[in-house]
């Protein structure tokens, strides 16, 4: 007896019984479905919280003061200092400061930042129209300011705002770039914000030094020499005081956040996991009780020449098609579901085709551990007292 | 008859016991039989004499005890459970009391139902139901299932399959005990005419007057076999 023969047989007697079949089947759907929209939701929820943490920029590493006595900035110089390190790009000094920032009679509430010119390297950010910060605009004091784009919409409206004066806590700063829309993150808008030379920001926010430097390291490689680096020059700094300071590397939140989605979604599929188990208890049951239904067909098949084989693929074969056909059934639904649920509560869901496949295959498995039992008992049944059977 | 042919079925010295709470039955006590190609063997007897143990042990569904039982030049009262399967599938046509067919299936998948054991191509398949089918004059229902059809066709259906794989032997248990009086004799005169064309039949039954239209009458009781007419076993 053949595949096709077997799965012919298969699906004329699963149609035979639709209800029941159906019924069957809906441990392994329900099951199937559960493992397909949760384990989509789960690395939806990881890509996007990946592609949040990475849009803060690649090889980040934020360096927090947190001060020690009445030192609890360091100055432009001490955190230029920090370049000296082997494997910096980039690094950016930054001292926020909230302020009201004003055009005519527009007014915003904004983080005004003082930095230097590689601050736009660090953050990612991109200019879309005029200039960013150069250094020579920290070594002139220049009262110069560079506006997100969400700022410029805000106080600019449609009109363009390069070349035009702003009011920063009353003193003019002349608008000479718009920044590109970054979008927003968990931190708030990117969008929302004013740059203006590190020099400028200590006079007018009357504050000296930087509490905060961003450092870009060439390559993930060096990460580590880097952190280790900044560790020996603040610990110095602050004379082995390792609480004033604090260095944030950008790669070990991403870890920390992939490892408790990953535990997540580990345990969602070992939920779903578990009702397949269930599932698959179920067609076992069903299948038993098809076997004793069935016992005369199989003294029938087995007196005119069927073997143990053929009645073992056959049963074999039914209980593959049943749980497979669930786990066909679960993949449809349970994409749907996902979908409906990313659309509802506006999650971010990820497909991935290995899990589908798995799902499907481990499905189809499952008609094999379970049928295997119902199956061999029908293979093993007497002829004679399988034909006595009423 | 000539004597050189080779016989179709020789039983020598066949029994069979059961265990039955105890005590040992005899069903079948040290049976000799002989049956020759073309031969129409009826054997006759009333329940509980050992017939239906006999029927099994010589359609392979059942072996013997002790004893030996060559069937079609091969010895086959020790083999195993998917040897008799085969020589069940290949050797024997099974025409049952209660037709057995299997109600899911049409006729025509009833029909094709041994030719697929026997791991015939689809091709060679569908000629062979067809014409068995033509054999019994059920061609035009061989869409029909079991419940769309009378007794009588269903018992042709049943006959069908069994030649459908053209087996040496074809071993009918009580074909008629299902079916009223007319039908019952349409197919005996069917089965007849089986016979007339070639086919070697063993016909079990326990009503004489269907036993009479055998050529050869052997009728058992309490496990021993004695014949009636013809040559001596």
């Amino acid at each position: 007896m053949n595949m096709a023969q077997g799965l012919k047989m298969a699906f004329k007697s699963i149609l035979s019984n639709k209800l029941r079949s159906l019924l069957t089947m809906l441990g392994i759907i329900i099951g199937v479905t559960a493992v397909i929209a949760l384990i989509s939701l789960g690395q939806g929820a990881t890509k996007s919280v990946t592609a949040q943490v990475q849009s803060l920029g690649t090889n980040l590493l934020t360096v927090n003061i947190l001060g020690r006595g009445t030192t609890n900035t360091l100055t432009e110089k001490e955190a230029n200092a920090l370049r000296d390190i082997q494997g910096i790009q980039y690094l950016a000094p930054a001292s926020t400061s909230n302020a009201s920032v004003k055009y005519s009679t527009k007014s915003v509430d904004v983080n005004v930042i003082g930095t230097n010119s590689e601050y736009a390297d660090v953050r990612e950010y991109k200019i879309a129209s005029g200039r960013f910060l150069s250094q020579i605009d920290l070594d002139f004091y220049q009262k110069i300011a560079i506006i997100g784009s969400q700022s410029a919409s805000d106080l600019f409206g449609f009109s363009n705002p390069i070349g035009q004066y702003v009011q920063i806590n009353g003193s003019r700063y002349k608008v000479v770039g718009v920044l590109a829309s970054k979008g927003s993150t968990t931190n708030g808008s990117n969008d929302d914000v004013v740059m203006i030379p590190l020099t400028s920001a200590e006079r007018i926010f009357k504050a000296k030094g930087v509490r905060t430097v961003y450092v870009q390291v060439a390559t993930d490689k060096q990460i580590d020499s880097v952190v280790g680096g900044l560790n020996t020059a603040l610990s110095k700094k602050f004379r082995g005081n390792t609480d004033s300071y604090r260095v944030f590397n950008q790669s070990d939140i991403l870890s920390t956040l992939n490892n408790v989605t990953g535990t997540l979604t580990v345990a969602l599929g070992g939920i779903a996991g578990i009702s397949l188990l269930v599932g698959g208890i179920g067609i076992m049951n069903i299948m038993l009780v098809s076997v004793t239904e069935r016992t005369r067909e199989i003294g029938i098949r087995k007196a005119i020449g069927a073997k143990k084989r053929d009645i073992l693929t056959q049963f074999l074969i039914e209980s593959m098609a049943l749980s497979g056909l669930g786990g066909i059934l679960g993949i449809g639904i349970g994409v749907g579901a996902a979908q409906l649920v990313s659309s509802m509560l506006k999650m971010q869901v990820a497909f991935s085709l290995n899990i589908i496949l798995i799902a499907f295959v481990f499905s189809v498995l499952i008609g094999v551990i379970f049928g295997m039992f119902p199956a061999n008992k029908a293979a093993k049944l007497k002829p004679i007292e399988a034909l006595r059977f009423e | 008859m000539t004597l050189s042919t080779e016989p179709l079925i020789r039983i020598e010295r066949l029994s069979k016991q059961y265990e039955m709470g105890g005590e040992t039955i005899r069903a079948l006590d040290e049976v000799s039989l002989t049956v020759l190609p073309g031969d129409f063997l009826a054997i006759v007897g009333p329940s509980g004499s050992g017939k239906s143990t006999l029927m099994n042990v010589v359609g392979c569904l059942d072996t013997a005890t002790s004893g030996d039982y060559w069937l079609d030049g091969e010895e086959v009262s020790r083999l195993r459970d998917n040897k008799l399967a085969e020589i069940r599938n290949r050797k024997i046509g099974f025409i049952f009391q209660g037709f057995n067919l299997l109600a899911k299936l049409t006729a025509y998948e009833n029909v094709e139902l041994p030719l697929i054991y026997r791991g015939i191509s689809v091709k060679n398949r569908r000629q062979q139901v067809v014409e068995a089918l033509r054999k019994v004059g059920l061609e035009e229902r061989m869409n029909h299932r079991p419940v769309e059809l009378s007794g009588g066709q269903q018992q042709r259906v049943a006959i069908a399959r069994a030649l459908a794989g053209n087996p040496p032997i074809l071993l009918a248990d009580e074909p008629t005990g299902a079916l009223d009086t007319k039908t019952g004799k349409e197919v005996m005169n069917f089965i007849q005419e089986l016979n007339a064309a070639g086919h070697t039949i063993v016909l079990i039954t326990h009503d004489i007057s269907i036993s009479r239209q055998a050529r050869r009458v052997v009728q058992i009781e309490d496990g021993r076999l004695s014949e009636e007419e013809g040559q001596p076993v």
